[in-house]
């Protein structure tokens, strides 16, 4: 009976830990997508930027944890403007094979610029001193690490919720999901809020792949090789919230975690079950709009 | 231009446009000439050459969903890959006839497409999209899970593929590209049919207005089903056809990559024209072939601007460049 309560207590944590991570590179995709209803399956591609400028800047340059995460966040939203300006924008509204084309474009060039860069090899993640080693939580230890991810994670899930419906930022980006065209008509510029979401998101990306370079390894494949679970987030979240895609991680972490500790020689078969499952109850995500 | 068709044709003269649409026009020949003039003149790349054409089928079947029923998949490598294993199962268990392993092959992924498609067919958009990704993962891991049968992530070897009517399959290719080219014509002459048929341009309505062929009694849910049903049984033709010539099978059959390489590839030849995948499979693998050659390490580099520059510069892929280019012409007169 212990033995189960402790196998379940460290797959509800580890699981969560791998939510958080999941949540944050997602989330971005999920208001982009839901907003611009643009196919991006590039999104990892920020993700792994800000995990590879963190990761490098921390293991050369011997620059502190968090000085080194902002870094990766500024970079990656930095970039991501004017690629949207300039690639994006051309194909909102047009054939959804055609934001595939170029999306997929777009990955196979990080990929190969990750090589190039920063070789074929994950990156090596060190966490500061005050983050590893373990931590007594009650009446266990924990990975200190893990644990600041779920804190963190949890907080930044208020602050954007909070940011969403309380400011007017977030009322913009409601009303342009609910309805562009009478968005745009009450006086919203629904450009330049493309523009800014698709930045947030990027940052959020980046944030998320920095902070979970640990879990997911920086590497170059990295926005191939993580873009079905990103994908699986948004659309059992449902598109456009950013509640959806919380409740989609923790499932999807939770589950995860649980099925490779329990069936590992399974590997992710019963994670795809799942979807299919949710997705046939739920078409359009568990809080998608009916 | 379509607004042109409705007002100016009467009903005969628009019976006889589509009749015209199903006779064979001039043009038609010219994939199969340049296939047949590319087994003399590189005689030292008819392995690749069989890969190819096998892949042009493969585009082929997906453009009989995605361009004429509008069906966006990420999930048709599930049909190749059973296609691939029954055909190199058959093969390893002491059946290597390999015209009979296609028929087999074609039914066990036309069961495969059945199935599935009665599940996923219900739902559209991103939803469909996930659900037939997630129907082709579910089939990989399975696969790699039965390593019993399928030889896991070792891959299936030991595949015994009897002589084609009479000919050996030969270490140069010649045997496969024959009869990979054939097999394809056979089934470029059934998709050919099918999209000309009554039933292929109800396809066309349901891709253009769902809402309306509803609404005109079109039997949409199965009309969808028996569109992805045999897209499915060509897509395991094709699946066979490559596991055959290569007397190989690996758990990639199965990938997710496979079904997206296969999407990029239409894409980039261009989408419901019949001849996307035969424009835009020789196009991708030749030249992923050649960067592979000059630049083994970043050749996805070239690849992935190529993609870029196509959706910048000519979306649409070969065929929408070259629509706008005959447009533009007929303007200028």
């Amino acid at each position: 009976m212990a033995e189960i309560v402790a196998a379940s207590v460290s797959i509800l944590f580890h699981g969560l830990a791998f939510a958080m991570v999941l949540y944050l590179v997602s989330v971005g995709l999920s208001v982009t997508m839901g907003l611009m209803g643009f196919v991006n399956l590039a999104h990892g591609v920020f993700a792994a930027l800000g995990g590879y400028i963190a990761t490098s800047m921390i293991a050369r340059l011997g620059v502190p944890f968090v000085p080194a995460v902002a870094a990766g966040v500024v970079v990656a939203m930095a970039l991501s403007v004017p690629l949207e300006r300039a690639l994006y924008r051309r194909l909102y509204g047009a054939d959804e094979l055609d934001q595939v084309l170029l999306t997929v474009g777009l990955v196979f060039m990080s990929v190969a610029a990750g090589k190039f860069f920063w070789g074929p090899l994950a990156q090596p993640f060190h966490p500061p001193a005050v983050l590893s080693g373990q931590i007594e939580l009650g009446w266990r230890e924990f990975p200190t690490y893990r644990s600041f991810l779920i804190a963190s994670g949890a907080v930044l899930v208020t602050v954007l919720w909070l940011g969403l419906e309380r400011t007017q930022f977030g009322a913009q980006i409601r009303a342009a999901v609910d309805n562009r065209r009478m968005a745009q008509s009450v006086g919203i510029n629904t450009s330049r809020l493309f523009t800014m979401t698709f930045a947030l998101g990027s940052g959020l990306a980046a944030l998320g792949g920095s902070l979970g370079a640990e879990i997911l390894a920086i590497e170059p494949a990295y926005a191939l090789e993580h873009l079905i679970y990103f994908l699986i987030v948004v659309s059992v979240g449902g598109l456009g919230s950013i509640k959806g895609p919380f409740f989609a991680a923790l499932l999807l972490g939770v589950a995860d975690t649980g099925f490779k500790y329990l069936l590992p020689e399974f590997g992710a078969f019963f994670i795809y079950a799942l979807t299919l499952v949710v997705l046939l109850w739920r078409p359009r995500g568990l809080f998608g709009y009916a | 231009m379509t607004v042109d068709v409705a007002t100016h044709l009467t009903a005969q003269s628009a019976m006889d446009a589509f009749a015209r649409r199903h006779r064979f026009h001039p043009g038609e020949a010219v994939p199969w000439i340049v296939a047949v003039a590319a087994y003399f003149v590189f005689p030292d790349y008819l392995a690749l050459g069989a890969q190819v054409l096998a892949t042009i089928l493969f585009g082929l079947s997906l453009d009989l969903i995605l361009g004429y029923a509008g069906i966006v998949t990420l999930g048709h490598a599930a049909c190749f890959g059973t296609g691939a294993y029954v055909a190199g199962l058959l093969a390893v268990h002491g059946w290597g006839e390999p015209i009979t392993g296609l028929f087999v092959a074609a039914l066990a992924a036309a069961f495969v497409g059945f199935v599935s498609g009665a599940v996923v067919l219900r739902t559209q958009g991103l939803t469909l999209l996930m659900l037939t990704l997630v129907v082709s993962t579910m089939l990989y891991e399975a696969a790699n899970k039965a390593n019993h049968i399928t030889g896991g992530a070792d891959g299936l070897s030991g595949m015994e593929v009897w002589p084609v009517l009479g000919f050996r399959f030969d270490l140069f290719g010649k045997t496969a590209y024959w009869y990979c080219l054939g097999a394809l014509f056979v089934c470029w002459l059934v998709a050919r049919c099918i999209v000309h048929s009554p039933f292929g341009r109800s396809l066309t309505g349901i891709r253009e207005n769902e809402r309306r062929m509803h609404a005109i009694g079109s039997p949409v849910f199965w009309r969808r089903l028996v569109i992805y049903t045999i897209s499915s049984a060509l897509a395991g033709v094709s699946g066979a056809l490559i596991s055959q010539t290569t007397a190989f099978v690996g758990l990639g059959v199965l990938s997710f990559d496979r079904s997206g390489a296969i999407l990029i590839m239409l894409i980039l030849g261009g989408v419901g024209r019949l001849y996307g995948a035969f424009i835009g499979v020789p196009l991708y693998m030749i030249l992923q072939d050649r960067f592979a050659a000059v630049d083994p390490v970043y050749w996805y580099f070239w690849i992935g601007l190529i993609l870029v520059l196509v959706v910048v510069f000519a979306p649409g892929g070969a065929f929408g460049l070259a629509d706008r280019l005959l447009r533009a012409r007929r303007r200028h007169r």
